[in-house]
């Protein structure tokens, strides 16, 4: 993997490369591990990000040397998966990163390579999900947004991200929970956040969910209006209640994790755990996650190991209900 | 005018002499990226982005915004030179602008689409910085039901290159609907004809087919008729630049093409491609030089599509920049920049971060002027090229082909498939098939599937949606019109033909 990623740059060839090493910053702490970051998606986004914010971070702490990053991008992570577990098996110095949504893409694409082939090392951070309408919306509160569904669920079209991603799942869990068959929803899946958010700003739909931070400005300026959030409490500096508090028992984060390759031995991961815990523990840390509006969920080893188990079994028996699995 | 005070601020910003490096760094990168099929704009600011730990906000999106604009001139270059388009937005030049080269006027549609460029970029930059506003609210009129009734009025330009037999070029259109359903179905999270290959998931790249089908198809044909004939090196036939009819022909086709693809760039669902089909299309349809598409290569043909392609990419940044809407990949990757400043593009952006935005746009217009005065230069230089003797530069075409293929995702796959389409793309070619339907089709097909699907899940299966909105309605009319109109008009004037030659018999 290092040998293509090195074979992008050089055909780039025109100093992107030359560019991103001049200003890769000073490489510190020889004594410090080197780490290989593979990020099961293209550059660009949210796990690539999060990746270099791991670098970023672990090498201005000293907690590493320096880092590679490799993109192998493609269906959520499905294409990624196989290709970490084949190249690093039994190495104790890589990391994958993954989430929620390679949970319902390995779900969905019926992959048979499953997260349970690879390590748990930690969870990091996660983004709680809004339910918005537009500003001119009839919907004042989640119970009027609920009533509306019970009547007729094919009247109440909501714009989100792709199928059977997290935003599809979490509609699908408040319809379940209100009692609506999720099989009866209108769901409309766009490709990208910005084509989302247009439609709900056109009023082409009646609500939208996605991440927080998608909305957060336009619910600022008063063009959109929060009903509720997917969070386990109230946050800070959002007026919105939880979904909880509104009467639907739901609480769903799209969270973000770390993986090591399967067969590592007990000092490797327990050396992995502890280089996420201190990652995570540093201020260096917060301001990442705050600049970036990622809330920090840390959770390593075991505790971790059982949230995943029971995050996959609820999102495959939500998928179902959806009828996508 | 407050906008111009803000304008003048913004090129103060803009003019510092380390912005202008940035500045000059970007478009030189970018004009690079655009030449290469396969590394695109939105892959290098991604692989680009640590950048943003150390340099000034107003550094890193200048350097941006010049690779972005750089790479939309790039793009243009191998399609006229090489028929092996670099960006998906470039594919519509390929078509003339490769035979304009192959006439030997490559000098004048190389130059025709820089200066095009360089007028659709500064009249698409004159719009964000006194339109914005205005043309928001018109893109976000655009719901699904408005962007199906677009996508069946790009249809209608199927017809301007479905080539002498429309039995073939159906055919070929619909190859091409067939390659841009593979993949993952973005309305229910199913695969469709990916027959159990990872890989196919995300569907195939358009690059691919594009280069696939013209530059690997191409060189197959011209390798399997070499012995057949000579080799034809065609000399460069008159000025290097162009000539005042090429001027003159040129000219509205720009503006046209502008006025296309920067309301189009600005519409969330919009995209590169479509307005420079629309452009193409109505550049054949007004041209007086019908007998030259698709022959020796019109340079309307060039003009327009190459205008509208760069007004576009203006356009896309009018959503970004007032509401922060990422209508693009590009537009995504730039906004993420944005977060790691901490700075939450959105509505606020233009009152908060005036001098970033303003910065921008003042450095958008000297990134088209610092484009201009580095590709004019370059076009004697690009044309040398086509003095290479044919084996060499066909070689030398696929290698180029077989490593940005390479580069988009470093998949193995990938290259399969471009030598599948390049067979398919020879075949095609060796039988009379014209290839360009085809990745219309695949362009189009999917995306007028998606949005016809939505608007139905949003009117709950009710299709008046279609004509019941004013706007949706007149998109479809003008669809119509486009169709039929001109086999309504010949046939009228047919009709009247005739009745002037039956008139004498009367008397």
């Amino acid at each position: 993997m290092l040998n293509r990623r090195e074979l992008l740059k050089s055909t780039a060839a025109i100093g992107a490369a030359g560019l991103a090493a001049v200003y890769a910053g000073p490489v510190l702490a020889q004594d410090a591990p080197q780490l290989d970051l593979f990020v099961p998606a293209a550059p660009g986004g949210g796990w690539d990000q999060t990746a270099r914010a791991m670098d970023q971070v672990l090498r201005k702490e000293g907690l590493i040397s320096g880092s590679q990053v490799t993109n192998v991008g493609g269906a959520g992570g499905t294409v990624g998966l196989p290709q970490f577990i084949s190249r690093y098996k039994g190495k104790g110095n890589a990391l994958m990163v993954g989430g929620m949504v390679m949970v319902g893409a390995i779900i969905a694409n019926k992959s048979a390579t499953k997260l349970d082939q690879v390590t748990p090392i930690a969870r990091l951070t996660g983004e709680f999900e809004a339910l918005v309408v537009p500003a001119a919306s009839p919907f004042q509160t989640v119970q009027d947004f609920v009533a509306a569904l019970k009547e007729d669920p094919t009247k109440v079209p909501v714009a989100g991200g792709s199928a059977g991603g997290s935003d599809h799942i979490l509609f699908g869990l408040i319809a379940k929970a209100a009692g609506v068959d999720p099989t009866k929803i209108s769901y409309v899946p766009f490709a990208g956040g910005g084509e989302a958010l247009a439609a709900l700003l056109g009023n082409q739909v009646a609500a939208g969910i996605s991440g927080y931070g998608e909305f957060a400005e336009q619910v600022k300026v008063g063009a959109l209006r929060i009903l509720a959030l997917s969070a386990d409490e109230r946050q800070e500096g959002i007026d919105a209640p939880t979904l909880k508090e509104s009467g639907v028992d739901i609480e769903l984060f799209n969270w973000r994790g770390v993986f090591a390759p399967p067969d590592i031995s007990a000092e490797d991961k327990a050396a992995m755990v502890k280089l996420m815990e201190d990652m995570t523990k540093s201020a260096a840390w917060a301001e990442e996650c705050k600049n970036r509006q990622w809330t920090s969920i840390p959770l390593t080893g075991d505790a971790y190991e059982e949230f995943l188990k029971e995050d996959i079994a609820r999102i495959e028996e939500i998928l179902k209900d959806l009828g996508l699995a | 005018m407050e906008t111009l005070t803000y304008l003048a601020h913004g090129f103060t910003i803009a003019f510092s002499p380390t912005n202008l490096l940035w500045c000059l760094l970007g478009t030189t990168l970018g004009t690079a990226i655009g030449v290469l099929p396969g590394l695109g704009p939105a892959l290098t600011i991604a692989l680009l982005l640590p950048i943003t730990y150390q340099v000034a906000p107003e550094a890193s999106f200048i350097l941006f915004a010049g690779i972005y604009y750089g790479a939309m001139y790039g793009g243009s270059t191998t399609s006229i030179l090489l028929n092996t388009p670099g960006e998906s937005a470039t594919i519509v030049t390929a078509l003339e602008g490769n035979r304009m080269a192959r006439s030997g006027r490559g000098g004048a549609a190389l130059a025709t689409a820089a200066i095009g460029s360089f007028m659709a970029g500064t009249i698409g930059t004159l719009g964000i910085a006194f339109l914005a506003p205005v043309v928001v609210k018109f893109a976000l009129a655009f719901g699904p039901a408005e962007y199906f009734s677009l996508m069946v009025l790009a249809f209608v330009t199927v017809s301007a290159v479905l080539g002498s037999s429309a039995v073939r070029g159906l055919s070929s259109l619909f190859i091409g609907f067939v390659i841009g359903m593979i993949g993952v179905d973005l309305q229910t999270g199913q695969p469709r004809f990916t027959f159990g290959v990872t890989e196919l998931l995300d569907g195939v790249d358009v690059i691919i087919v594009a280069v696939g089908l013209f530059a690997v198809g191409e060189t197959l044909y011209v390798a399997s008729r070499r012995y057949a004939g000579k080799d034809e090196i065609v000399p460069l036939k008159g000025s290097l630049y162009m000539t005042a009819q090429e001027w003159a022909r040129s000219w509205k086709a720009w503006i046209r093409g502008a006025f296309i693809g920067f309301p189009i760039g600005a519409m969330p669902a919009g995209g590169a491609e479509i307005p420079t089909f629309l452009s193409y299309a109505l550049e054949k349809r007004l041209s007086k030089h019908k007998e030259e598409f698709g022959t020796v290569g019109a340079i309307e043909g060039v003009a327009g599509p190459e205008a509208a392609n760069n007004a576009s990419a203006a356009g896309v940044l009018v959503p970004m920049l007032t509401l922060g809407l990422p209508t693009s990949a590009t537009a995504a990757i730039m906004l993420s920049a944005f977060q790691s400043y901490g700075i939450n593009p959105g509505p606020l952006l233009l009152t908060t971060q005036a001098n970033l935005v303003w910065g921008l746009i003042a450095s958008l217009f000297i990134a088209n002027v610092i484009l201009i005065v580095l590709n004019l230069p370059l076009i004697g230089l690009w044309v040398k090229l086509l003095r290479i003797p044919a084996p060499q530069l066909y070689a030398g075409i696929l290698v180029f082909a077989t490593v940005g293929t390479y580069g988009i995702s470093q998949s193995p796959i990938d290259l399969l498939i471009l030598y599948l389409l390049g067979a398919i793309g020879f075949l095609m070619r060796r039988f009379d098939f014209p290839t360009a339907p085809a990745i219309i089709g695949m362009i189009l097909g999917p995306l007028a599937e998606q949005q016809f699907r939505r608007a139905m899940t949003i009117a709950n299966g009710d299709w008046t949606v279609f004509y019941k909105q004013p706007l949706s309605l007149t998109l479809l009319t003008l669809a119509a019109i486009g169709l039929i109109g001109p086999h309504v008009w010949n046939y009228v004037q047919s009709r009247r033909l005739k009745g002037q030659r039956a008139a004498p018999g009367d008397a």
